[in-house]
């Protein structure tokens, strides 16, 4: 569903996406891991479609739709949802009308009708009992004083309204205490389904006992340096980055 | 079969509609906005100007004389220049003074409204026959210079209330209006306020006897439509004892290059233990995008908490105009007494505001809040200007300002003027001020989940302004908060 091929990509003249590749099918779950400052949040970015990065080569088709082409909110009623590693704060706003707005929008752009209260508080009510999430922070304004944590599960709660095609989960479980850890991946595993795919960054390979990866990648220095499957990510915790990056700084000497 | 039907009655709508236009435009022949023929004044001010308003009215002697002596102390004031404005001199004789949509109609049936007029309010959102009845909303409407109807005028009169515009206020009551027309807003307060005290032509005239709740909204609707026309409307409101009423008034003009001058006047007075709560939600023509045309707004509002216990509260929502210059102020005379001014203003393009209030008090145990909201774009000027004055009475005084700049885009500017006086040291004065701009990282946010620009920008400016907006009635609060999302239209993004 997703086929990124050849992707580069600079935020003012600095290349930071130097050639992606990536294959996502429909049902599957991939994890990114990688260093800080590797270029996992850019490539969220880029897939989602902020402005401040120039694609300045390769191409992102998902489901038959060149969406580079898209605006960003074009590619959230395309299917495609970014659960941010640093979620934004909108004071005065509540929770709860932003996420109805944004419901309706993305309804709007399938050619649904929009709906109604009711009809939307009752599809609240079953996911804040899925995600075990409290009324009283969807009265508040849009993440205003959200915990670190609350901030985090209001993230997949809104995906859980939205029901994306393909869910991109930027860092999700930094911050999440276990518990929490446990209930966010619940949710997510019910959502899943054999239409809809998961991109997971992480750099803990916890969550990854939760939300099972069919695929781990390590994205180093813009690009990805190995791919394997979730038993990478075991290597990974244990022996650290060092062994991948000495690796493809010999072999980019040689 | 069925397609038939609707041709015919599409062909019917349409023969109405021509029938109508053909009626409107053979009567009415004059090149105004509405196509409403006027009665009007000679352009130009002169006593025989004051005269020609008052004998149109058929205005008792103590009125005319009235009207002459502000006239007189006008001539000798001159033009405020502190606001943080920007404007060519006004030349007041370009002016026409007096605009009277010609029709008569009996204020007690509406149906016989001339259509045009009726579609102009229909236009403004306004409707003036049933529907709104029902809706629970007492309506009277200015057009240029004249109270064009009242409604639901009966019903109040049962509880005592007087609801009518100003003249017939002159007319019926004129034991009240010679009471306190002036009391709160002297003639000689302002320039623009003698002015308006010369030549005021209509207004709204509220009066809620003792013990009486109003049970009702009032509101009325300001519109300048002729050309050359200032408005200058008087609005009086008195609560007796125990009394409340909430009151609404919303304005609009047609779009025209020369500036217009509208320059109003309100009066509140609140006796003991009485609430009145007025809001504004002011919408004048703004002028174009390079700043052409648009009304000057120069009003003055004032309320007298006169009473113990009393309490007044302005809100605002000033999205019009192309200077505003405003400051709906309190006095807190009554002990306990209570002042409150919330305010949203917008401004865009080449729009100029300095709004703000002015909290005197006088009595013991006076409390005053404040919470201004502006939001600037475009190359506009947006300044809140707020004077909190504790008196050497006011023992154990309180004020809180909470003052709240928006900014969209970095051509337009937010300034706060706080004025702090203090001679009664058992006072507390807070304030609190902020300047923010819509960030990148909100509407990228708002994308993501996939809400377009236009969208994010009328929700994060109606979150800030939430305070304010939700002090507004049930009522206009919908309509207020798409008037801040079009008056913010290709302001971002
Ligand atoms: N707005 C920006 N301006 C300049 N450089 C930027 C900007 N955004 C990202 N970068 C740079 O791009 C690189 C990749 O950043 P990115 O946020 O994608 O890393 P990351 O892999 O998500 O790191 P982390 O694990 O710390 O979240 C970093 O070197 C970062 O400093
Ligand atoms: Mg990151």
């Amino acid at each position: 569903m997703l086929s990124i091929r050849n992707l580069h990509a600079a935020i003012d003249g600095k290349a930071i996406l130097k050639g992606i590749n990536l294959d996502i099918r429909p049902g599957e779950v991939h994890a990114i891991m990688g260093p800080n400052g590797s270029g996992k949040s850019t490539l969220a970015a880029v897939l989602s479609g902020r402005a401040d990065f120039e694609v300045t080569d390769g191409t992102v088709d998902f489901l038959g739709k060149n969406i580079l082409e898209l605006s960003p909110e074009d590619r959230a009623g395309e299917g495609i949802f970014l659960a941010f590693q640093y979620p934004v704060e909108i004071p005065g706003l509540t929770t709860t009308n932003f996420i109805k707005t944004a419901v309706n929008e993305v309804r709007k752009y399938r050619g649904e009708a929009p709906l109604d209260a009711v009809q939307f508080l009752k599809i609240m009510k079953e996911k804040m009992a899925l995600m075990n999430m409290d009324q009283s922070l969807l009265s508040r304004p849009l993440n205003e004083g959200f915990s670190g944590g609350e901030k985090k599960r209001n993230e997949i709660f809104q995906m859980a309204m939205l029901q994306p095609k393909l869910a991109i989960l930027d860092e999700t479980d930094s911050g999440l205490d276990i518990d929490a850890i446990r209930t966010v991946s619940n949710g997510v595993n019910t959502l899943r389904n054999k239409e809809n795919a998961v991109l997971v960054v992480t750099h803990y390979q916890r969550l990854l006992d939760y939300i099972v990866p069919d695929f781990v990648h390590v994205l180093y220095n813009g690009r990805i340096v190995k791919s394997g499957t979730k038993e990478l990510a075991f290597v990974l915790e244990e022996r650290g980055y060092d062994f991948i990056k000495n690796a493809v700084n010999e072999g980019q000497e040689a | 079969m069925k397609t038939d039907v609707l041709k015919v009655e599409r062909a019917e709508v349409d023969e109405d509609r021509r029938t109508i236009e053909r009626a409107v435009q053979s009567e009415y022949k004059y090149g105004f906005v509405s196509d409403l023929e006027t009665d009007e004044a000679p352009k130009g001010l002169n006593e025989d100007t004051i005269r020609f308003i008052s004998g149109k009215k058929n205005e008792p002697q103590w009125m005319l004389d009235w009207r002459l002596r502000a006239y007189q102390l006008w001539l000798k004031m001159e033009e405020p220049l502190w606001a943080n404005v920007k404007f060519e001199p006004i030349d007041y004789q370009d002016i026409i003074y007096y605009s009277a949509p010609k029709q008569k109609i009996s204020l007690n049936s509406l149906d016989e409204i001339d259509p045009e007029l009726r579609r102009t309010f229909e236009k403004l959102g306004i409707s003036l026959d049933e529907q709104k009845r029902l809706s629970g909303v007492a309506v009277d409407a200015v057009i240029d210079s004249v109270s064009i109807a009242t409604t639901y005028k009966e019903q109040l009169a049962e509880l005592g209330i007087i609801f009518c515009s100003m003249s017939e206020a002159i007319q019926e009551h004129p034991a009240l209006v010679q009471k306190y027309l002036g009391s709160v807003v002297p003639v000689t307060d302002n320039y623009y306020a003698a002015l308006n005290s010369a030549v005021f032509s209509d207004g709204s005239f509220v009066f809620i006897p003792k013990d009486v709740r109003c049970p009702m909204e009032l509101s009325t609707y300001f519109r300048i439509n002729a050309e050359n026309t200032g408005q200058f409307e008087r609005t009086l409101i008195v609560c007796e004892d125990k009394s409340y009423v909430s009151y609404l008034e919303g304005c609009t003009a047609p779009m025209r290059d020369e500036n217009q001058l509208h320059a109003a006047v309100v009066e509140l007075v609140a006796l003991d233990n009485a609430e009145i709560k007025y809001s504004t939600v002011q919408n004048w023509y703004p002028g174009d995008k390079e700043g052409k045309g648009g009304i000057y707004n120069f009003v003055t509002k004032r309320g007298i908490c006169k009473g113990i216990n009393s309490k007044i509260s302005w809100t605002q929502v000033e999205t019009g105009s192309a200077i505003t210059w405003k400051y709906p102020s309190v006095i807190l005379k009554g002990d306990n007494s209570i002042g409150e001014f919330y305010s949203v203003a917008v401004t865009n393009n080449h729009q100029q505001a300095d709004t703000g209030t002015k909290m005197m008090h006088i009595g013991k145990n006076t409390r005053s809040r404040i919470v201004s909201k502006g939001i600037s774009a475009g190359f506009s000027n947006n300044s809140y200007r707020g004077l909190v004055h504790i008196g050497k009475t006011a023992l154990n005084a309180r004020n809180f300002s909470q003052c709240d700049s928006l900014l969209l885009g970095d051509k337009c500017g937010a300034h706060t003027f706080p004025y702090i006086e203090v001679k009664n040291q058992s006072a507390m004065v807070e304030h609190e001020a902020t300047t923010s701009k819509i960030g990148e990282d909100q509407i990228f946010y708002c994308n993501q989940r996939g809400i377009n620009t236009e969208t994010a920008v009328a929700l994060i400016i109606n979150g800030f302004a939430r305070e304010v907006m939700s002090q507004l009635p049930m009522e206009f609060a919908v309509e207020a908060q798409k008037l801040l999302a079009i008056s913010l239209e290709g302001s971002v993004g």
